[in-house]
């Protein structure tokens, strides 16, 4: 089985059933995306395939349609991205655990909505949860990021 | 050196005792200093001048042994060394630095003493100071109750300073410049001439040294720091992803496991049948351990898939197997046998109350577990007569203890490595995972090992806050509250959690009405009274422990009376409180809330009022009431903290706790059937998302000087003032949580 992540192709050889985080965690090393659930209910195993926010728990290996970005992807320490930059900025973290997956989420949002309104950031970012209760920041953060990301 | 210099220096390591004035119980073993761990093996060139400092080639570290769960514990503990220590944020490394006793956390035990945080009574000095010793002695090196700052604000500034004076006296030695004309800035110290020597480059000069420890410390009003808002050390890597968590962890040749032990806690395992799971794929081991199996796989998933093919034959729990069972045995605990305390009694209730009309209640609250969203896990390898551990813990010491009681080996033969953790509000008080995983690397010598949970074991095996069923009665007179008789039974969390810890505490349990029996109200006749329930599910400490039930079960009978007596709910409140700090942070929300405004229609703003941890905090929860369900709109917090170290970290803590209050108030329990946990994943057990998050308004006053913590005292108020708001949007009185069992949430 063939996968491309973070613009390398990989081959691995893996169940078909797989979850797409598994591969990337335990086979391909990489632990920018948590395990929380399992069971698509918080969102911190978040990736993009082909742009779309994805819960990579539960997405077989199989059915991996695109190419794939994990948090490691987007941007680096040195390279933040947009997203990134304004979560530093606003100091969103507090355990951190859940801002891998919150980041991603955030950052397909303005992909496909560069100025959203309150709704369409409660609609795109509720899917994801944060146990230490960083929401306020995390609004506040989508804001800047997406004024940064429109150039204004 | 005088005496006072010698005084200092031996109780250097106890400094926020020795301000406190923890003379009145000094003995020699209590005075003794405790050794300074980072004296051992120290190579040459390096100079370790306190336990929080370490200065060496590669540049200058400081030990912040508390530990970081998403609090930013870390950063605060880096601050008040380098604001002293005269370096800035970028120049330093923090590490958690070995488990030892010179890392005991005094203020912990003092939380376990029945003495109100309001009371400047003699008994209360000594008792916090009696609980300062007995860490000491315990060497206690435990994160929790809110204790990082209040305990390390004096300790770890007082490091940074003996730091700093050494290396000063180190220059004055090298350059032969007085002391008196030497300074430092960033890292070195100046000489006269402008000339720089940095700290690095003294370092062998300090190591010879005693240190200076008759120092004085910094003028607030001079701190480059302290009392501003900093970047957290830890921001970026936790915003790209590149935090490692136990979670994380990779070693060359390591295997991925998982266990699974008894889903009815303390139950028995009477056998299984693994035949299945053996031929899975990627399958290397499966290990019997304590109470279950473990399965050793080359992929998490692997081991996951295959335990789960596993055949387990489960004995029954040890305890009644569903919910109403528990219940009936919590409503049959309000018996003169199972009293536990009565901390509180003023005046006399029973004649208030026998002439009086008669206002009753009663009131539950649920199990409800911690699920930090990193589920439990460990890393351990055994080799070569050494053991390693990599894990996060808020406990340190008695890990060691209990790996070196597994495995046989020397403590000194158990190296643990901390590492960050994803949440714990708890959680990592307990090391039952770290044991387990204990069990599987004693199996697979030479390799590492690293056990994770799947989110349901962790959703099982949490260890939850206590149920709680509380009965109240009261009286009201002229419009004002008159009497108030509190009754609380609850499991004990300290009888349960230090069991487990073999530091078992006699006596009362000062959990079980911990935020009730110790509010600062002058209601005439008033009681409190504590009642044990036989153990049931084992529990433990949950994010503001006692209080976060407690502050649900008094704040809301007390806004009931205040209601029966047509009082204003925050007037009343500020009219019965009789301790200024507290009343100022009623006040405090009241403006900050416009309270008696008029909300508008269909919306209810309610008050309620909670110290815990020695933290004053009031909250004003304003809510609509819309034809979908309860919509949160504004949360207003007042809280007295002493002085507040960092303006965003504090921020950040309160609006934490309050969506933990809340969240767990509107949608979250644990309950049971045939003795398992009904809730085992985040679908059952939800908490507050986004869309449902308020505004939070939030005020640090900082009327009296003592610095305090602020990760728990948030959380006990929200779940009562949010309760008091939909009475006041509704006219509905919930007195059971969680409370969408009773009203819809948008
Ligand atoms: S781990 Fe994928 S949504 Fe929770
Ligand atoms: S920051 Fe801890 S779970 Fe979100």
């Amino acid at each position: 089985m063939q996968l491309t992540v973070n613009g390398t192709t990989h081959t691995i050889d893996v169940e078909e059933d797989m979850p797409l985080l598994w591969v990337l965690r335990d086979e391909l090393g990489l632990t920018g995306p948590k395990y929380g659930c399992g069971i698509s209910q918080c969102g911190a195993c978040t990736v993009h395939i082909d742009g779309e926010a994805v819960r990579s728990c539960s997405i077989a290996a199989a059915d991996v349609w695109g190419s794939v970005t994990t948090i490691e992807g987007l941007g680096t320490p040195d390279a933040l991205h947009a997203v990134q930059a304004a979560w530093v900025e606003h100091q969103v973290a507090q355990c951190g655990y859940c801002q891998s997956g919150q980041i991603m989420a955030a950052a397909a949002l303005l992909t496909d909505t560069p100025d959203p309104n309150d709704a369409e950031i409660d609609d795109a970012m509720s899917a994801n949860l944060c146990r230490c209760g960083t929401y306020p920041r995390i609004r506040a953060a989508v804001k800047t990021a997406a004024a940064k990301l429109r150039g204004t | 050196m005088s005496r006072l210099g010698k005084i200092a220096r031996r109780s250097f390591l106890i400094g926020s005792v020795a301000v406190a004035g923890g003379v009145a119980f000094g003995t020699y073993s209590y005075r003794k200093p405790v050794e300074n761990p980072l004296l051992q093996d120290l190579p040459d060139g390096h100079a370790a001048i306190t336990p929080y400092v370490r200065i060496d080639a590669t540049g200058i570290t400081l030990i912040t042994p508390r530990a970081d769960l998403g609090q930013g514990a870390y950063s605060v503990q880096a601050a008040l060394i380098a604001e002293e220590l005269d370096v800035t944020l970028d120049q330093i490394r923090v590490d958690p630095g070995p488990p030892s006793p010179a890392y005991y956390n005094g203020k912990v035990a003092a939380e376990g003493f029945p003495l109100a945080a309001t009371d400047d009574g003699f008994l209360a000095r000594n008792g916090r100071a009696f609980g300062d010793v007995v860490a000491k002695l315990m060497g206690l090196q435990i994160t929790g109750g809110s204790s990082t700052v209040a305990d390390a604000f004096d300790k770890l500034r007082m490091a940074g300073a003996v730091a700093r004076e050494t290396l000063i006296l180190a220059a004055s030695q090298q350059s032969g410049v007085p002391r008196s004309r030497l300074t430092t800035r960033d890292g070195a110290v100046i000489l006269p001439d402008g000339g720089t020597l940095s700290y690095v480059s003294l370092a062998p000069v300090a190591a010879g040294l005693d240190p200076v420890t008759d120092v004085t410390l910094r003028d607030p009003a001079d701190w480059r720091y302290l009392g501003k808002a900093m970047q957290r050390l830890d921001i970026v890597a936790k915003s790209t992803g590149t935090q490692a968590y136990g979670i994380d962890m990779q070693l060359d040749g390591m295997v991925h496991a998982t266990v699974r032990t008894n889903p009815r806690m303390g139950g028995e395992m009477r056998g299984y049948d693994a035949r299945a799971a053996e031929k899975m794929r990627g399958v290397i081991k499966i290990v019997p351990i304590i109470g279950g199996a473990g399965v050793i796989a080359d992929n998490t998933w692997r081991a996951f898939a295959a335990a789960d093919a596993i055949d387990f034959d489960w004995g029954p729990a040890p305890y009644p197997a569903t919910s109403d069972g528990m219940w009936e045995e919590v409503g049959a605990s309000f018996t003169r046998d199972r009293r536990d305390s009565r901390f509180r009694n003023d005046g006399d209730v029973d004649a208030a109350l026998k002439d009086a009309k008669m206002i009753e209640a009663e009131y539950r609250i649920p199990y409800l577990a911690h699920a930090p969203l990193e589920p439990m896990t460990a890393t351990v390898l055994l080799k070569d007569g050494r053991l390693d551990i990599w894990t996060a813990t808020q406990i340190p010491r008695f890990m060691e203890q209990a790996a070196a009681d597994l495995t046989g080996l020397d403590v000194a033969d158990i190296h643990l490595h901390v590492l960050a953790a994803g949440g714990s509000f708890g959680r990592r008080l307990e090391d039952d995972y770290v044991r387990q995983t204990i069990e599987l690397a004693m199996a697979m010598e030479g390799t590492p090992v690293k056990m994770t949970w799947r989110r349901e074991e962790d959703m099982t095996h949490d260890f939850p806050r206590t149920l709680q069923i509380s009965r109240a009665r009261g009286a009201v007179r002229d419009g004002k509250v008159a009497a108030l008789d509190l009754k609380i039974a609850a499991l004990s969390t300290t009888a349960s959690q230090t069991a487990r810890l073999n530091q078992p505490v006699p006596g009362p349990d000062v959990a079980i009405v911990a935020g009730a029996w110790d509010q600062p109200f002058a209601i005439p006749d008033y009681r409190v009274s504590g009642y044990r329930v036989p153990a049931m599910v084992p529990v433990s400490s949950w994010r503001s422990v006692g209080a976060s039930g407690n502050g649900f079960l008094h704040d809301g009978f007390l806004d009931e009376l205040i209601h029966a007596a047509g009082a204003d709910p925050l007037a009343e409140r500020i009219r019965l409180c009789w301790h200024a700090p507290s009343r100022k942070v009623l006040k405090a929300v009241g403006e900050m809330s416009d309270w008696g405004s008029d909300p508008g229609p269909d919306r209810g703003r309610g008050v309620a009022f909670t110290l815990s941890f020695g933290v004053p905090v009031a909250e004003v929860v304003e809510v609509t009431n819309t034809p979908d369900g309860i919509r949160i709109d504004k949360v207003f917090v007042a809280a007295e903290v002493g002085r507040v170290i960092d303006p965003v970290n504090f921020e950040n803590q309160v609006m934490g706790g309050v969506i933990w209050g809340l969240g767990h108030a509107m949608n979250c329990e644990l309950t049971y059937d045939d003795g398992l946990p009904e809730q085992t994943n985040f679908d059952a057990y939800e908490g507050m998302r986004l869309y449902q998050t308020p505004e939070i308004i939030v005020r640090g006053l900082e009327n009296t000087g003592t610095v305090r913590g602020i990760g728990e005292p948030p959380v006990p108020p929200a779940a009562p003032a949010l309760a008091n708001a939909i009475f006041a949007a509704t006219g509905q009185r919930i007195r059971e949580l969680p409370l969408n069992k009773h009203i819809d949430f948008v």
